[in-house]
This record gives structure tokens, sequence and C-alpha cells, in this order.
């Protein structure tokens, strides 16, 4: 027990500076509100109805899933961590190197306690926007549903808690990526292009056409919002669902195997920087 | 008079640092491409499950965001010293010096640095006018040529105004406020689908406050030889963009009632 101590400690510590940042968490609230709500208007005006006959989705389901993925945006890997970017930059990695923990699980631990921290307050603030204010101030038809039963949120909660493994273990790549390059410019600009697409955040990955569903689903990034996502509102039950959460540790234990190997490789022949 | 001989100046030592980096530069301008293109993914995808929307088509909306698309991406280049004026200038004081030089600030936060990245958007603006031309087999005559490039100056207009305005907050604030990056890259969101498409509130915030509508929407219908749907007399359509100068004016006053009340806080 003792040795998971520094680990511990490494996440709290995170999570606490991170909660502070209470303006940053506003503007990018006001953001995700503006986004959130454009998409709900256009997505209204494709569907017409509350059904089409072309969509396996309802409005209302898609609806959901716009809210609860602009709720989640934070904890999908936009980019490395900016302060192991900082670190590589100025040097500092040499510190991280001489701790007597782990550098992967370091990193990682930083990374889960950095994107939760962030996700928690816009969390909230989104659901009490799309959930609560929205049906208050009448508009039923666009607000943040609850999860379709009992048995799907247990399971949304499971998927989440993945996610949240899945998003560190792309993010720890990220960072091996700045570590190697010793810059984040070129991959941090990258990596959003593919996170923006293939998890579903811009569009639900279920909108697009049905021939290219099977490699939507199996690809990675579908676990990075897709799979919980479709979890909870119900589109994803029963054997279809389990096969979703195996998909989320399937990636991110060949994500985690992938860094591990990297990270003995770079640190092997790290340059580091500063003076 | 050799504002456009500084402007020349200014804009060739930007480039030629840039060119530098030619890797990184290029990089940059291909995730910029990539990334607006992904978009036009996410588009063309809802079309091909819907098929249509209010009557719009794939193309008239390629039309909608290329046309948006190509006017941010000219007012982005032209104003990143606006854009970072409350980090790079105001915080660290830095513009005393500006306002000490025997040229006007705007002049000279207009040099400041012209981003080749920004033509991966251009690119991909030009690209979707492309796919749009083709989608509505459309026949470019002078008129909507012209047309075209005046919805342009407008756009470039209402979107330096609007960043122009995000700068001057920076004199309350002192620090560069992002919110405002919603009504920038949020409205070029907007701007791209059919102002038919949003409800009422939203549809008068894009007329009449960030009037993004008049610079894209409008103007837009006047190239397709469309009537407005939900009812703008026709004559106004084709002068639409002039509410982006008019914007600009406004945001340019604001602007200098900032300058003098501008106090430092440099040491």
């Amino acid at each position: 027990m003792n040795s998971l101590r520094p680990y511990v400690a490494a996440f709290v510590a995170r999570f606490k500076t991170m909660l502070q940042y209470r303006a940053a968490a506003l503007a990018g609230f006001t953001t995700q509100c503006w986004w959130g709500g454009l998409k709900v208007m256009v997505f209204a005006a494709f569907y017409g109805h509350s059904t089409h006959p072309h969509a396996s989705m309802t409005l209302a389901q898609v609806i959901t899933y716009t809210w609860v993925g602009q709720a989640l945006l934070t904890l999908q890997p936009w980019g490395g961590d900016p302060e192991v970017a900082a670190a590589v930059r100025t040097g500092g990695v040499s510190y991280d190197r001489l701790r007597p923990v782990d550098t992967y699980t370091w990193w990682f631990i930083r990374a889960t306690a950095w994107m939760t921290a962030r996700a928690v307050p816009r969390a909230a603030l989104m659901f009490a926007a799309a959930a609560v204010l929205l049906p208050w101030a009448g508009l039923d038809a666009w607000a943040w549903r609850a999860p379709a039963d009992a048995t799907q949120a247990g399971l949304f909660a499971i998927s989440l808690l993945l996610m949240i493994l899945l998003g560190a273990a792309f993010t720890m790549l990220i960072n091996l990526c700045i570590t190697a390059t010793l810059t984040d410019r070129g991959i941090n600009t990258l990596a959003p292009a593919l996170v923006i697409l293939f998890s579903g955040n811009l569009i639900p990955l279920g909108l697009f056409p049905d021939w290219v569903q099977p490699l939507l689903i199996a690809q990675p990034f579908a676990g990075m919002l897709d799979i919980p996502t479709r979890i909870y509102i119900g589109a994803l039950s029963g054997g279809a669902a389990w096969g979703g959460l195996a998909l989320q540790v399937f990636w991110t234990l060949v994500f985690v195997m992938f860094g591990r190997k990297g990270i003995d490789r770079v640190m092997a022949r790290l340059e580091v920087q500063g003076g | 008079m050799n504002a456009c001989y500084l402007l020349r100046r200014y804009f060739m030592t930007s480039i030629r640092a840039q060119l530098q980096y030619p890797a990184s530069s290029l990089m940059l301008a291909c995730s910029a491409f990539l990334t607006s293109v992904i978009e036009l993914a996410a588009i063309w995808a809802l079309f091909n499950r819907f098929g249509e929307v209010q009557g719009w088509r794939f193309g008239d909306i390629c039309l909608f965001f290329g046309m948006v698309s190509i006017s941010f991406s000219i007012a982005d280049f032209m104003s990143r010293g606006f854009d970072v004026f409350g980090n790079e200038f105001v915080r660290t004081g830095d513009f005393d010096r500006v306002l000490l030089r025997p040229r006007t600030a705007t002049l000279q936060l207009i040099g400041y640095d012209f981003r080749l990245r920004v033509v991966g958007r251009l690119l991909q603006g030009l690209l979707v006018l492309g796919v749009a031309t083709r989608a509505l087999e459309f026949h470019w005559s002078a008129g909507a040529v012209a047309l075209a490039l005046w919805t342009t100056a407008g756009g470039v207009a209402l979107f330096f105004g609007l960043i122009v305005l995000q700068a001057t907050l920076a004199f309350w604030t002192v620090e560069s406020l992002e919110v405002v990056n919603v009504v920038t890259y949020g409205g070029v969101q907007a701007a791209q689908y059919p102002l038919g498409l949003y409800t009422g509130w939203f549809r008068n915030f894009l007329i009449f406050v960030v009037p993004i509508a008049c610079v894209a929407y409008f103007p837009v219908l006047a190239i397709l030889h469309k009537a407005d749907p939900l009812g703008a007399p026709g004559w106004f359509l084709p002068l639409a963009p002039a509410v982006g100068f008019v914007f600009l004016a406004v945001s340019f006053a604001v602007w200098s009632l900032g300058v003098r009340k501008y106090t430092s806080t440099g040491t």
C-alpha cells in the first residue's frame, strides 16, 4: 500500500490545483453552451420531427448525446499534458526522471487528475444548464435527458471510467511524442483533428453512413466519447454494451503497452534542454 | 504616406521569419486545413443521411461555409496583433512603446505578425467553394464573382471588427479574453448553416448583435438568386455586407475610446 502513496498524492495535488482555475472553467462552459446549442438546433432542423426514417437514433437521443459530449469535453485527449511539455522545454524533465517512482505511472496519474479536475466543474455547469435550466425554461425538447434505465446508468459509469483511462493512455502517447520531438506544436495541432472526428464529438458516430459503422465502432477513438454516450442514451445495450466496454479495455491496454515500450526508448536517449 | 511601404516591410519580415522554419509552417498550415476539412466531412455525413434540410442541399451549405471561411481566414491573417493584444501588449506594458512611435497603433498592430498557417483555412475555403460549384453546377457569372468579392470584403471587415473589440476589452481586463472566440470561431460555425435552421432569438442575435448573417447568409442568397424564405427584402440581400463595414467603424470608435482610457501596466 505504501508504494501507492506518492501516486495518490500526485493525483490529489494536481486535482486540487486544476480545480482552482474557475475563470477557465466558466469560459469553457460558455463556449460549450454555444457549440452545444448550435448543434442541437442544427440536428433538430435536420430531423424535422422527433424521429427520422433514415436515422437509427431519435432526436432526443442525439440531443442528449450532444450535451453529454460537451460536458465531457475535457476528458478527451485534445493534446499533451502542458506540464510535461513545459518540463521537456525547460529541462525539468530530469527532475521527473530522478523521482523514485515509475515515470510512466507518474505522468499517467497526473494526466488523469488534469483531465478529471477540469471536467468536474464543466460537467456540473453543463448539467445544470442543459438538464435543469432548459426544461425549466420550457425548452423540454432540447434538454439533456436522464439515462435510459438503471442498468444503462451503471454501465455508463463503468464506461466513463474506462473513457478516462483510455484518454489518459492516449495523452501519454502524445506526451511521449512531445518528449521525443522536444516540441508540442506539431502533435498538439494534429491530435485534435483525429479526436474531434473519430470520437463522435463533431457529430455522433451513428450518423455517419451505415457502411463505415463497423470501422467507426472498432477504432480506438470511439471509446473516448461515443461508446459511453451511446450506452447512456440506450443505443448500445445488453451484449453490445459489454462489447463496447471490452473495446475500451482493449484499446487502453494497447495504448499502455505502446506507451510503456515507447517511454523506455525515448528516455534511453533523452536530450535534456535548459541550463 | 509611407504606411503602405511600412506594411509591406512588416509583411516581408514576418513571412521571412516563418520561412526559417519551413517544416513547422507547412505542418501548421496542413493541420489548419485538415481541421476544417473534417468539418466538411461532418456536414457531408449529415446530408448523406438526411438528404436535405428545409430545402437546402449540400452544395448550398458548402457555399455558406466556403464564403465565411475565406472571410475569416483573411481577417485572421491581418489581425494577429489585436488577437494577442491583451497578453502581449497590455499586460507587458509594451503598448506604451507602440504609442510612442510616430505611426498609428492600428498600423503597428496589423503589422505585428502575419501567420502563414492561416493559408490552410483559406485553401479549405476555396476548396469548399469548388465543391459547392460542382454540387450545384453553379455558373460563376461576372456579377456573381463581384458579389462574392464584396461579400468577402464585408466578412473580413466584420471579423476584423470583432477581433478589434476583443482587443479593446483587454484595456479593462488586462488579459486577452478567449470568450470572444465564441463569436469568431463559433460565428464561422453558425454561419455555415442557413438562418432558418435556428430559433428566433438566435437568428436575431446573428443579424442584429453580431451581424454574421449579413456577411454570409444574406449575400449568398443573392449569389444563388434565391429569395429569403424568412422574408428579408430582395434589395437588402446584396447590400447586406455593408453592415460589416459599419460594424468595423463602430469597433474602431470603441477602440479609440479604450486607447484614451489606457493606463500603462508596465514598469
